[in-house]
């Protein structure tokens, strides 16, 4: 029995898989009965709408400044306090979160996709072409970011868009690397070679079988991925690419309340309380999503 | 597998060269030189630092002659930091780095792999969601928050360990704990899937419906499966860990490698770029190469191909 | 929170005030410690221990000339003939100082082979520029003459009156030529002899420890020819480019002396340690370019708007908080014998019909332009306060980018920017280290400005008459300056630091060089408290 980690044949019926649209509506049904990851994606979905609609809402320009007040603690009118310039942060963090949220979700999302589709055909090839596709990975991923970010930016002038290619740049590789080798393992087994022997199209046996067996790693590995992007993020901005003064992402915000957590604490704890909740609510759902999405885990 | 590793390596090194080639080329049309600073300096003189360390040559001749200097084994001066070659500053700083990097991936897999098997066979309880959550401190602080907290707290409320420096194992507590504590994230999430890819699999039902031991399925089959994903994030993890700690190295004023590959692309200092990219492409490439292998031998089913 | 270290642990700075060991925090890791290539503050601050040019750093004040190399000198009527009589003094490796080391110094940074950075400072020596840019050949023809051993006679292009005080830039120092003979020769750029191996030098202290990126130390050198006048021991220069790190390690008692503080934390500190927090006037002019080639900067009634607009009162009390002074004028004040000028107001009113006469009444109709930054978090926060003064004075709105510092380097140098943030810190006290570089061409004007009469004044102040005429001819040039505004003074600076009470005899100084000689700790030892 020791021989069969890692390579047991998933459980997935050839019905289901043909029948696509049930894999998604079983796992909705699955997802739906765990309460953290519920709990979790109404908690985002508020933190979702409180940056979106909250600036509309609130009396309160993000860059409006008081430098006579200068930075002040939480009170009645600015309940998050306000910045050394005398701005209020609860508008901040919303349009911050606007920033990072959209960062975080898009370049994770092109990450997902490119780093998936490729690592999966790497490894259902296999072969030379393997070989070489992963060695191209290994070429990308050992480039020196930096200088690479300040050629893109010099070269095509600073952009929103620039600041997605930079990050997706970077952060599929390691998608792919592990999308591959979990192909790799599946590969030799019966079901995908009953697959390839019904004739199925190429495409098909890595999009409908292979893909959706890999799902649980990628998963996690795209939340850990949403915190990376969004601190890149501000890595970007130090680099003169992505936000741009006086606006802040909370990466920004987050740096900028770190040095000065002593004094004044709430330019930290309010970001940092956004950015972390945030994660959590992501990992939960993600953790929610891999477990609805794994075909066994109802049989428990 | 022999015939396997030579050729990896085989293949490394056409990476590597090609690495080589493209980071001179970006290097190159990188604006900015290693020599321009706030003071403007005389064309005159600027045309003399130029030549003294080559750059008024043609690219293509440039990369001829740093190519064969590297090939044997010579990666040129700093332009930026008077006698000191690239080699010496690589040398001085990555035994540290790769102190640093080791103790903490070493305390992040002992908090990280724990918390993941708990977390799996305790699925959906509070002993998972207590687990996941602490382990997810590392990742929802980020470095440059974690690292000045806890110099805060152990360093000047505490004052239990000092806060900055590199001269022995009680400065190394703090920088590894920062570091430490980001990746144990990674290694809790990793095994958590792994083990649960593992625990429902039909074969470890068969063996419940047979009376096996529940310690004996997690401990003896399930493990070695379980771990695969975490392993394999090892190898990456040491190569970033080593080359990207420039956050933690500047917090601590550890004198390690991270510091370089941040500071020579920000100075333009092109040779030791190159040096850096080069020695980082290696790394990557020795790690993969490890990791297919302890994949393999982890699961039987695959070969070498 | 307790600021006092525990009483089972001896405090780092304690321990090292016993031993006379300074420890200073240093900014970043020098780039090298040979005096004629470097061209950074924390290089200099080393080099400063290490060696002694001609005249010394005085303890308290940069305007008195302190006796250093040279035991005395005289000069001729119109200060443009310099002799220097130098003292018995030594190198750390015995050699004698001689007067025809300097001359191969000084020969040494002008070679054009060796493309030393700051090889202009040495310009007004006669013929200095132009063998430095390689028209002659023949280095005695440059006014630099060892009589004998001991004296050295200087001839200057012009009349140079405060040429004592230029001679104190690490530009000028001597270096041991039988040292730089043996590790490469004279011009060789990667010369092995400032390495920690072979370093040799002739002052108070000489390099013992030089660990990259974690510390340099310093030690008393025997062979110094005032060793006698030497209370440290040593001095440990950490490289620290985080100013919160370095923030930390003072409050652990691992510093005596860090380099710089928080902007935001100066009220804080001045409040917690009253006793430390050190505010000194510092030689330095921070300030807007614009960039006259493009529009609407090419109207001087828009550059004069935007510099009226500034409440610059509200941004140094509020924005960068270390007691810098509004600038009213380019020259920063301090300058002995040069009043600083007061043409720079606060004066909305004037601000908003000027910008109404340009065409751009209330600000309607002006172009969009930006303000470029190098990235910093206080280069920002300036940025986003007068983006915002701005706008609430004149009704204009003007972006901010922030570029990695080699970009912006590149940005302002070929002119590709509206408006950028600068600086300029004087390399000597005297207003022709702030008024030189804008003349026509000159490679630190980066705003596209050019005045035929400026430059004229700031040719004929290189041979005035008298040092009344030549201020008088400064202001002049000033004040065409601060009229065609193409560039806005902001503020003056000062130098904010933390400093151990234990840290003795260390004083304001307008170009922070400070003799390290004259320092010394007193270690609280058993005053109780600690």
């Amino acid at each position: 029995m020791t021989d069969l980690p890692g390579s047991a044949a998933p459980g997935i019926a050839e019905e289901e898989l043909v029948e696509g649209s049930s894999l998604w509506k079983d796992a909705w049904a699955r997802l739906k009965k765990n309460k953290v990851a519920v709990g979790s994606l109404v908690v985002f979905t508020f933190i979702c709408l409180f940056c979106v609609l909250g600036p509309f809402l609130s009396p309160y320009d993000s860059n409006a400044q008081n430098l006579f007040a200068g930075a002040e603690g939480p009170s009645a009118d600015h309940w998050f306090g306000t910045d050394t310039l005398g701005r209020d942060l609860m508008v901040r963090v919303m349009v911050g979160g606007r920033i990072s949220l959209m960062v975080g979700l898009v370049a994770t999302v092109v990450a997902l996709a490119i780093g998936v589709i490729y690592g999966a055909t790497a490894g259902y090839i296999g072969g030379k072409v393997d070989a070489s596709m992963m060695r191209f990975v290994d070429l990308l991923y050992a480039l020196p970011f930096t200088i690479f970010v300040i050629l893109l930016m010099v070269a095509f002038g600073r952009s929103m868009w620039l600041m997605f290619v930079a990050i997706g740049c970077v952060e599929w590789l390691s998608m792919a690397r592990i999308v591959r080798s979990g192909v790799l393992g599946l590969k030799k087994q019966e079901f995908v070679e009953a697959a390839v022997s019904l004739g199925y199209s190429h495409s098909r046996i890595i999009l409908r079988h292979l893909i959706p067996n890999v799902l649980g790693p990628v998963i996690v590995i795209a939340t850990l991925t949403v915190p990376a992007v969004m601190l890149l993020e501000a890595f970007l901005s130090f680099l003169g690419l992505g936000v741009q003064p006086p606006n802040a992402s909370w990466g920004v915000l987050i740096n900028e309340g770190q040095a000065n957590m002593e004094i004044y604490p709430w330019l930290l704890l309010f970001p940092a309380g956004f950015f972390a909740v945030t994660l959590f609510c992501l990992n939960f759902i993600g953790d929610g999503l891999r477990d609805a999405l794994d075909p066994k885990s109802a049989k428990d | 597998m022999l015939k396997f590793i030579a050729l990896r390596l085989l293949q490394g090194v056409l990476v590597l060269l090609g690495i080589y080639a493209v980071t001179f080329v970006l290097v190159a049309a990188t604006p900015g030189s290693p020599f321009s600073s706030e003071r403007a300096i005389a064309p005159e003189i600027l045309a003399q630092i130029e030549a003294f360390y080559g750059y008024d040559k043609p690219l293509g001749e440039r990369f001829i002659t740093s190519l064969g200097n590297v090939l044997q084994g010579e990666f040129g001066p700093s332009a930026v930091y008077a006698n000191r070659t690239v080699t010496q500053i690589i040398g001085e700083s990555f035994p540290i780095s790769l102190t640093l990097g080791s103790i903490s991936l070493l305390l992040a897999l002992l908090l990280g792999i724990p918390a993941g098997i708990l977390a799996a066979v305790k699925r959906n309880t509070w002993l998972d969601y207590v687990p996941m959550s602490v382990s997810m401190a590392g990742i929802c602080l980020p470095t440059f928050v974690m690292g000045p907290l806890l110099a805060l707290v152990f360093g000047l409320i505490l004052q239990w360990l000092p806060v900055a420096g590199w001269y022995g194992p009680e400065f190394m507590i703090l920088p590894a704990t920062t570091l430490g504590l980001y990746y144990a994230a990674y290694f809790a999430r990793l095994t958590r899937g792994g083990m649960l890819e593992m625990l429902n699999q039909d074969w470890v039902r068969t063996a419940r419906a047979k009376g096996v031991k529940e310690s004996t399925i997690i401990w003896k089959h399930c493990l070695k499966g379980g771990l695969i994903p975490a392993i394999t994030f090892l190898g990456p993890a040491l190569a970033g860990i080593i080359s990207g700690s420039f956050v933690v190295e500047t917090i601590f004023q550890i004198p390690g490698l991270g510091q370089w590959f941040v500071r020579a692309a920000l100075n333009r200092d092109d040779f030791l770029v190159l040096g850096l990219t080069v020695l980082f492409a290696a790394m990557i490439v020795l790690m993969n190469l490890l990791v297919d292998i302890v994949q393999v031998a982890l699961n039987p089913r695959l070969k070498y191909d | 929170m307790t600021l006092v270290s525990c009483g089972d642990r001896i405090a780092e700075t304690e321990k090292a005030a016993k031993e006379g060991i300074l420890l200073i925090g240093n900014g970043s890791e020098p780039k090298g410690l040979d005096p004629h290539l470097v061209t950074g503050v924390p290089e200099s601050s080393i080099i400063g221990a290490l060696l002694e040019g001609l005249i010394a750093r005085h303890p308290t004040n940069d305007l008195e000339p302190e006796p250093g190399m040279a035991e005395r000198w005289e000069h001729n009527e119109d200060y443009s003939v310099w002799a220097f009589h130098l003292r018995d003094a030594r190198w750390s490796n015995g050699d004698p100082v001689l007067a025809s080391d300097f001359v191969y110094s000084w020969q040494r940074i002008l070679s054009p082979a060796l493309g030393a950075e700051y090889a202009p400072m040495l310009y007004v020596i006669q013929n200095a520029e132009a063998y430095n840019l390689g028209e002659i050949d023949d280095f005695s023809q440059v006014g630099v003459k060892a009589l004998d051993d001991k004296t050295l006679q200087v001839t200057l292009q012009g009349s140079t009156p405060h040429f004592l005080s230029m001679i104190k830039h690490t530009s000028y120092f001597p270096v041991n030529p039988r040292v730089v003979e043996e590790h490469g020769g004279m011009t060789d750029r990667q010369s092995g002899w400032s390495t920690l191996e072979n370093y040799v030098g002739n002052g108070p202290f000489r390099l013992k420890q030089w660990v990259t990126n974690q510390v340099i130390e310093v030690e008393r050198n025997p062979s110094y020819w005032d060793a006698g006048t030497v209370r440290l021991n040593g001095i440990r220069f950490y490289p620290i480019d985080n100013a919160n790190t370095e923030e930390t390690m003072f409050r652990n008692d691992r510093l005596h002396m860090t380099n710089t503080v928080n902007p935001d934390k100066i009220a804080y500190f001045q409040e917690i340690m009253p006793d430390k927090m050190t505010i000194s006037p510092y030689l330095g002019t921070y300030f807007y370019r614009l960039n006259v080639t493009r529009e609407p900067f090419t109207d001087v009634r828009v550059r004069r708007a935007l510099a009226l607009a500034l409440d610059r009162q509200l941004i140094v009390e509020r924005v960068t908080k270390g007691g810098q002074a509004p600038a009213t004028g380019f020259v920063p004040d301090g300058v002995p014998g040069y009043g600083a000028s007061t043409a720079v107001q606060y004066d909305p009113d004037e601000a908003r019909r000027l910008l109404a006469e340009a065409g751009y009444p209330g600000g309607e109709g002006f172009p969009r332009a930006e303000i470029m930054i190098n990235t910093s978090e206080a280069h920002r926060k300036i940025a986003e306060a007068i983006q915002a003064l701005w706008r609430e004075e004149l009704g204009i709105d003007v972006g901010i980018y922030n570029q990695e510092w080699k970009v912006y380097l590149d940005s302002q140098t070929n002119l590709d920017y509206d408006i950028s943030r600068s600086a300029w810190i004087g390399d000597f006290v005297y207003p022709s280290t702030f008024t030189d570089m804008f003349t026509t061409g000159n490679g630190n004007n980066d705003t596209g400005w050019s005045n035929p009469r400026y430059d004229q004044l700031v040719a004929r102040s290189r041979v005035a008459e008298s040092e009344a005429d030549r201020m008088a001819i400064f202001h002049e040039a000033e004040d065409i300056l601060l009229d065609e505004m193409p560039v806005i003074p902001i503020y003056w600076y000062t130098r904010v630091y933390l400093k151990d009470p234990r840290v003795k005899g260390w004083y304001p100084k307008l170009l922070d060089a400070h003799p390290y000689k004259y320092v010394w700790l007193e270690p609280n030892d058993d005053t109780g408290e600690e």
